[in-house]
């Protein structure tokens, strides 16, 4: 570790803006949007499940409050959304008050909050089509087997909606990534917010966005990546039987 | 006659000269509006901090000034261009326009200050209880520079893109201590929420490494005898109290 920073500090010896100091902004930029976006990701996904079937239901009073939701949260732009669960929750009577202003009062959570509803309903639209298009044949083999509802979801229907929603999901997944990028104007440093930073610091525009432009496509890049290595695996049996 | 006019036009000369070499009256080129430094009251009349201090200025040295008003960005070719003699317009002092213009001592460092809710037990020295607190600046000031070099380890730093969303996490109870431009924070957290909020210590204008060399008034590289007019007049005013007047007058007192 020790060389290892000796070896960095002599690569950066006649560079004014790329130190030691504004590349630990970045590293510690990268970490909070992984973070960020990863748990985001996970609980959205959690969310989305459930709420997918629920958009699917005969009833009325499951349906509409989850279409409203999706369309609320589709319709809005996230930034919007940050804005009002960030500062506008400040202006609920007493919630200082509350224990839940211990979560909301430093950035992270209001920020986790907004991106996890936003993804969460995209993911469930994303979810609800899969499960739609489920080949109606499948269904009525299951009932003919006398399978209940839940073992037929579990077994039959959400597997397969799983697969086929499998490239959509990807795009979300890189389309949250880069929609993190906002987090900087709630003050979290995030890759943008270390970027805006070295910008402002050092006047320096490009250097400051095209490294950090970078390092998000590698992230993009990783994210493709282990999604058509997910699609290659789960969605074999569709490819043609010669390759 | 002749004779007895020309001695005594050289008799005032001299007696001029005695005075402040040969400083005549002069015009002084100012960009309004820049509210407090410089701006029209609802009647039209030009007032504002710089305002006051020159025609102060102009009344220690002896001479009459006339203000002229000019766009930003033609202020340094219209000094060159002799439309004026002067110019005391908030002018940052800086290596750039030393090339071009000639520059007084300067008059005004604008300060930056401390500002936390009244309720706050933050006092100096900052390093130690500062310790494990948040601080608000505006990203990219020259305020943000000073506290991330000087407290970046010690205490969390939000960074923001306006004074307004600042001042919003500052009343949220998100933000233990802000770091502002004395003027900006006196106007949007003192003045606007009588009581909540204090100024915690010193104004502070150093080191100049951050705070930079401040306002100062430009000449022509020749005038070399306006500027230390200007500059002997301004050192008088500032030991005789009448920059602090002044300065107290649109700043608050020191």
């Amino acid at each position: 570790m020790e060389s290892l920073t000796t070896w960095i500090e002599g690569l950066l010896a006649d560079n004014t803006i790329f130190t030691l100091q504004t590349l630990s902004y970045y590293g510690e930029g990268l970490t909070t949007t992984v973070q960020l976006v990863f748990l985001s990701l996970i609980i959205g996904l959690v969310l989305a499940v459930p709420l997918a079937i629920g958009r699917g239901s005969q009833h009325r009073w499951i349906k509409l409050p989850i279409f409203f939701y999706c369309y609320v949260f589709r319709g809005t732009p996230l930034l919007v959304q940050l804005y009002l669960i960030y500062y506008g929750v400040v202006f609920i009577e007493g919630i200082q008050d509350t224990w839940l202003w211990v979560l909301l009062e430093k950035p992270f959570v209001p920020a986790l909050i907004a991106f996890t509803l936003n993804t969460a309903a995209y993911t469930t639209e994303i979810f609800r089509g899969a499960i739609k298009s489920t080949p109606k044949g499948e269904i009525e083999a299951a009932r003919a087997y006398g399978m209940s509802w839940w073992l037929m979801m579990r077994r039959i229907v959400l597997p397969s909606a799983f697969r086929r929603a499998l490239p959509a999901y990807g795009n979300e997944v890189i389309f949250m990534l880069h929609a993190s990028a906002i987090a900087s104007v709630v003050t979290i440093m995030d890759l943008t917010g270390a970027a805006r930073f070295v910008y402002a610091r050092f006047y320096a525009p490009f250097d400051a966005f095209l490294f950090v432009a970078a390092i998000y496509l590698c992230l993009t890049f990783a994210i493709l990546y282990l999604f058509r290595y997910l699609e290659r695996r789960l969605l074999a049996h569709l490819r043609p039987s010669s390759q | 006659m002749q004779t007895v006019l020309g001695i005594s036009l050289i008799g005032a000369t001299l007696f001029a000269g005695s005075a402040n070499a040969d400083v005549r009256d002069i015009r002084i080129g100012v960009d309004v509006p820049y509210e407090p430094m410089e701006f029209r009251t609802p009647d039209g009349e030009l007032t504002g901090f710089d305002i006051e201090l020159g025609n102060a200025l102009c009344a220690e040295i002896g001479i009459q000034c006339e203000w002229v008003v000019q766009g930003w960005d033609g202020i340094i070719p219209g000094l060159m261009a002799r439309k004026y003699d002067a110019i005391m317009s908030s002018m940052t002092i800086n290596d750039d326009r030393r090339k071009q213009v000639l520059f007084s001592d300067p008059y005004f460092t604008p300060p930056s200050a401390w500002f936390a809710p009244s309720a706050s037990d933050i006092e100096m020295p900052y390093p130690q209880t500062l310790e494990g607190s948040t601080i608000g600046v505006q990203r990219g000031t020259l305020q943000d520079n000073y506290v991330t070099d000087n407290f970046g380890d010690v205490a969390d730093i939000n960074r923001y893109a306006t004074a307004d969303d600042m001042v919003l996490d500052m009343d949220a109870g998100r933000l233990d201590i802000v770091f502002l431009d004395f003027p900006v924070g006196k106007a949007t957290l003192i003045d606007s929420n009588a009581g909540d909020y204090k100024v915690i210590g010193e104004m502070i204008t150093e080191p100049k490494e951050y705070f930079g060399d401040g306002f100062g008034i430009a000449f022509r590289q020749r005038d070399e005898d306006l500027a230390n007019a200007f500059n002997e007049a301004l050192s008088t005013l500032k030991d005789n109290g009448t920059y602090e007047d002044i300065y107290g007058e649109y700043f608050g007192a020191k």
